[in-house]
């Protein structure tokens, strides 16, 4: 933990305490549920500890599970050189106490540790709510990029935390708008995770087309896609998980705001409901078609499974990937009052599992093993399974969304379905090419929106910053 | 048009200490216990005193009505010095102004509505103003002067496009328009901080309360383009509209304006684009939406670049940085005009599609994001 101590003297208020681990507490909430398009994703065992992002190397130093207190005060300005970790003075307030009555209880308050060798919402426990952004660069100037990722990460260390951005949200210049927003104080970290990518439109600036991995592929139309451009794609995103909407959408509104005339947003989508956990012993979620959804989602404890399906490798390149992942992102459409009319025997068809207990065609539990050729050829589970894909497998960590309506009186709702893998083009892709021309859910769903993006490393330690292994060299 | 009064005149902020209001005051006495209690009720307002010293002037409402209550501190041709909207029945609050000796009104308005019930309050001495900051200064009289001059320019193309109307000529009414609000959209802030002119002149139909004759600029321009025609109601309508500015034009010098005033009514100006005009809601009929959007960026870029010596001697990343986005703005919005440099021939707003829409909005966010920085730089000691 010396190593992460804040490099900015003076940084002791650091209201992070060591003490005891926000992991273990983050999976006991979690309820998993997974969902996606490919509802089968094998799962080995894994206990549920949701946790760790750290995928079992050292959680180097600090970070290793500290819940922080929750008190939202500001300490220093995005600004700030380090983000005083450790050398925290006040005695470790737990999670548990900080939490209060009331709340979602001890687990849903803790902090999840930002710091890592893997960006924490990947594999850590998913939490209840999401708002996801995406942004387009507005800038060309390299050094005023950078200069936003270092006070992004800034800001997001301390969100996470529990804390505000800046200065806070009162008690500075009467004159002039606060740094923080304040909608987030006295509310406690909720798990929150602020997760960044890279897009593959971002390499076409700044010098970067020689250093675009080759996995960032740009996804091919499928069939059936009927994508609004302006839904999809983006320069940029972050991905904000939290137990507390109101927490995530602080986060997306003061990096939103951080950003001004660096960057825009492009569009954004707020889910609640995971449709999809990384802690298999919970109970697994169900998606608004009332299914229960990533059933054989990967754990998050499963650092075998991780490595070999999620984490981009040393050997895989390039360089400065290593240790990040591949996010698709895609906005999918149900047609949620022609599924509501289907009978019980084609809903259960379409899906190749029973509506009730979630068991696979021909089996009596939901964690039974399925058989796939029990299964219609034109089933969810089967076509998206990795044994009908050679192999294929996707981390998947989507929410369900409601819009409101769509005018016609028809719920505007859907999945926001959300997939982490090593390698595009052996994960979503093939998947999808299955699906988009056999599945049968196709009659009651929609892709109308569709991004994806390089997922970098995590920041290590406070004086690393998102995206340091791709800007760092010259910028630094 | 706004429906809030704006900080560009009020000289004053609710319950809170105002670090530099009338030229960066250095104020010490008028604590909380020298507070004016202030109870209002549904015919009654009662102050507990009639003169107070100059300086920070510290109001303690309480609303024992049975409604709604606005109070307002009041100059004697009731321009608001400050004022605090919306207090509840049964609620209590405090309201905070730096004033000026010389004569001024408590209000207390039942219902938000109306005249109100008023109670004469003098201020006394010198007020508290020392330690001057002579740029500031300076940049406030220039800016007065500015607004003067705007207004000044405004009446003669106010009188054209009134002429036309009443005229009955739609096609020199249409034409005469948008050049007739510039001057207006430049100074919006201070302009509408004459409380009793704005709602008059500059109302959209969304803003137009049960019961409210909708006059001014946007009644005629629904008339000119939407119902294509010109009856008696709009000729009167177009004389009505040179009498109201008229009375702005001879009333607007006399606005309180401070630094921090003036460098919040630049950001104002952003809002107003960013609420109305990239949305297209402003000129819903004419479309020429892009005309105000100009004139308020204009107004805007004035304002600050009359602070900016002071507010770069604090901050002079803040100014590089705003004098960036004013570039950038500007720029822009020289890709939708259709004239020569500098005119103000712009397209058409219902021609700009959502993508360039997105744009505008995106440029404008870059600028008042931080535009909205500049008074604590122009305050800051």
């Amino acid at each position: 933990m010396a190593e992460e101590v804040a490099a900015g003297a003076g940084q002791q208020g650091a209201q992070e305490t060591p003490g005891a681990a926000g992991p273990e507490r983050g999976d006991t909430a979690a309820g998993p549920r997974d969902q996606g398009i490919a509802s089968d994703g094998p799962a080995a065992g894994g206990s549920a500890a949701g946790g760790s992002a750290a995928g079992g190397s050292a959680t180097s130093g600090a970070d290793g599970g500290r819940p922080r207190t929750p008190s939202r005060r500001a300490l220093l300005g995005w600004g700030g050189a380090g983000l005083a970790l450790g050398a925290a003075a006040a005695g470790g307030a737990t999670a548990a106490v900080e939490s209060g009555g009331g709340g979602p209880g001890a687990a849903d308050a803790a902090a999840v540790p930002f710091h890592g060798p893997h960006q924490a919402g990947i594999a850590t426990a998913v939490q209840d709510r999401l708002h996801f952004a995406a942004f387009d660069v507005k800038t060309t100037d390299r050094a005023e990029f950078v200069r936003l990722l270092k006070d992004w990460t800034a800001a997001a260390a301390r969100m996470t935390g529990g804390h505000t951005v800046g200065h806070g949200a009162f008690g500075e210049l009467p004159e002039a708008p606060p740094d923080d927003t304040g909608e987030a104080l006295g509310l406690p970290p909720s798990r929150l995770t602020l997760t960044l990518g890279f897009g593959p439109s971002l390499f076409t600036k700044f010098g970067l087309a020689d250093r675009r991995p080759d996995a960032l592929v740009d996804l091919p139309k499928f069939p059936g896609d009927n994508l609004d451009p302006a839904r999809s794609g983006g320069d940029l995103c972050i991905q904000a998980c939290a137990d507390d909407p109101q927490v995530a959408v602080h986060a997306i509104r003061n990096l939103a705001r951080i950003g001004f005339g660096t960057v825009a947003i492009r569009w954004s989508q707020l889910g609640f409901g995971k449709t999809s956990s990384t802690t298999p012993d919970a109970q697994t979620p169900r998606n608004l078609m009332g299914f229960k959804d990533g059933t054989r989602n990967i754990a998050g404890t499963d650092t075998k499974r991780l490595d070999t399906h999620v984490w981009v490798g040393a050997q895989d390149g390039p360089h400065w990937m290593t240790g990040g992942s591949y996010l698709v992102a895609r906005r999918i459409r149900m047609n949620i009052e022609t599924w509501d009319r289907t009978s019980l025997q084609e809903q259960e068809d379409v899906f190749g599992r029973d509506k009730g207990e979630g068991a696979p065609v021909g089996k009596a539990k939901e964690h039974d093993e399925p058989f796939l050729k029990a299964m219609k050829p034109t089933a969810h589970v089967r076509l998206a399974h990795p044994d009908s894909n050679q192999g294929a497998t996707i981390l998947r960590r989507g929410y369900s969304f409601t819009d409101g309506t769509d005018g016609l009186g028809r719920l505007e709702a859907g999945l926001f379905f959300l997939a982490y893998q090593r390698d595009v083009r052996k994960g979503f892709i093939p998947v999808q090419r299955h699906l988009a021309r056999q599945d049968a859910l196709n009659e009651y769903i929609q892709h109308v929106g569709s991004a994806v993006f390089a997922i970098p490393p995590g920041v290590r330690d406070g004086r690393d910053w998102w995206g340091s292994t791709l800007f760092g060299k010259s910028d630094d | 048009m706004r429906a809030a009064r704006l900080s560009a005149v009020t000289a004053a902020t609710a319950a809170t200490a105002l670090a530099c209001v009338t030229g960066c005051t250095q104020k010490s006495g008028a604590d909380s216990g020298d507070a004016i209690k202030v109870t209002a009720a549904d015919t009654r307002c009662d102050t507990s005193a009639e003169r107070t010293p100059a300086g920070q002037v510290t109001l303690s409402i309480e609303n024992k009505g049975s409604q709604a209550t606005e109070v307002e501190i009041l100059f004697p041709d009731d321009r608001i010095v400050s004022e605090k909207e919306n207090i509840g029945p049964g609620t209590h609050y405090t309201l905070t102004a730096e004033i000026k000796a010389g004569s001024y009104e408590i209000a207390c308005r039942p219902g938000m509505k109306g005249h109100g019930v008023r109670q004469k309050l003098t201020v006394t001495g010198g007020g508290g103003s020392t330690a001057r900051d002579p740029g500031a200064d300076r940049a406030v009289a220039a800016y007065r002067t500015y607004v003067q001059e705007q207004a000044d320019q405004t009446l003669p193309k106010v009188k054209v496009f009134a002429d036309a109307v009443e005229k009955g000529d739609l096609e020199a009414a249409k034409k005469a328009y948008a050049p007739s609000r510039i001057g207006w959209e430049r100074t919006e802030p201070v302009a509408e901080s004459f409380g009793d002119i704005d709602p008059e002149v500059d109302t959209r139909a969304d803003g137009l309360e049960a019961g409210q004759k909708w006059t001014g600029w946007h009644r005629l321009e629904k008339a000119l383009w939407q119902d294509g025609r010109i009856g008696p109601a709009e000729k009167q309508l177009a004389g009505q509209l040179v009498k109201n500015l008229t009375d702005w034009q001879a009333r607007v010098g006399k606005a309180v304006i401070t630094p921090s005033s003036m460098a919040n009514g630049a950001k104002e100006l952003l809002d107003e684009v960013a609420t109305g005009k990239v949305t297209g809601e402003e000129d819903r009929y004419s479309h020429t939406d892009l005309v105000d959007f100009k004139a308020n960026v204009e107004g805007a870029q004035k304002a600050y670049e009359l602070l900016k010596p002071v507010a770069a001697r604090h901050d002079a990343a803040l100014t590089k940085e705003l004098d960036k986005q004013f570039t950038a703005l500007n720029r822009l919005l020289d890709t939708f005009s259709k004239g020569a440099p500098g005119s103000y021939t712009f397209t058409s707003y219902d021609k700009v599609d959502k993508a360039d829409r997105k744009e505008l909005s995106d440029a404008v966010n870059a600028l008042a994001e931080p535009l909205s920085k500049l008074a604590a730089a122009v305050v800051a000691r």
